[in-house]
């Protein structure tokens, strides 16, 4: 069952792999939004794809950190970053209570529009090609990917 | 995130630079919006040197927008950056918001 994510990605296309095992903080979240950007960088992204791609790295990793483990001292970030042919892929996994993504408001209802938060997973799914999230109990893992040959046409 | 507050004919224009994200703005921007509000209820933020925003600075500019309309005044926006600009469009706040190009129309525009 928990391979069925569509996130899996073969060993022979794999250009770089980095794996990120960070406290919860924000200067964690910096950390993991920098790694990203220059790794988007070295798969070919142009500056504007990849300071996106940085950017919902970075809702993904403030809901890790913040939403998930509540910045708690004992709780970790995990980050796995891979470069691969086709482009990039990062899943970060946090050891919360979880996080149900259907669950949330659509911010772009009109009810919706002028609340000060709850646009982070929009905004993932806008940018990214892909988002997928995975129950840990605990835990949440969400997984992003960008197609590099994709990038033309969305 | 910096602010610069200047008054120009009755309207307080805001200057902001750097970054409106989580941390780096949290609560920084409404603060400021709140602290304009005791002199004009005009108000024009210039996000001219706004480089860089997050889903938490988006929320930062709604939560400034509802506490100047709350409060029977105006908000405006002033010389959005491409980025910013994208993600108003994409979140559809750029429906929500009145955003000018040039500050002297900008300012002439207050009721």
């Amino acid at each position: 069952m928990d391979n069925q994510s569509g996130a899996e990605v073969s060993p022979t296309s794999l250009l770089e792999h980095t794996e990120l095992h960070l406290p919860s903080s924000l200067e964690s979240v910096s950390e993991i939004e920098r790694a990203v950007e220059a790794m988007a960088g070295r798969a070919g992204f142009d500056e504007d794809t990849a300071s996106n791609i940085a950017m919902v790295t970075r809702e993904a990793a403030i809901n890790a950190c913040k939403h998930g483990n509540k910045y708690a001292g004992d709780k970790r970030v995990d980050v796995v970053l891979d470069r691969t042919a086709d482009g990039i892929r990062i899943c970060i996994t946090d050891q919360g209570d979880g996080l149900d993504p259907d669950s949330l408001p659509d911010p772009l209802d009109p009810a919706n529009l002028l609340r000060s938060s709850g646009r982070g997973v929009f905004l993932m799914r806008a940018i990214m090609d892909e988002v997928h999230f995975r129950q840990l109990q605990p835990g949440t893992e969400v997984t992003l990917i960008k197609h590099r040959h994709l990038e033309a046409t969305s | 995130m910096d602010t610069k507050v200047r008054h120009v004919d009755g309207v307080t224009v805001l200057d902001l630079s750097g970054k409106i994200t989580m941390g780096e703005a949290s609560g920084k921007l409404r603060g400021a919006v709140q602290d304009a509000l005791s002199s004009s209820k005009k108000i024009l933020l210039n996000l001219a040197d706004v480089n860089y925003i997050d889903s938490a600075g988006l929320g930062e500019l709604v939560s400034a927008f509802t506490t100047v309309k709350n409060a029977g005044g105006e908000l405006k926006l002033l010389n959005l950056t491409k980025k910013v600009r994208d993600l108003l469009v994409i979140t559809k706040l750029l429906t929500v918001f009145d955003v000018k190009e040039n500050e002297g129309d900008a300012v002439k525009s207050f009721a």
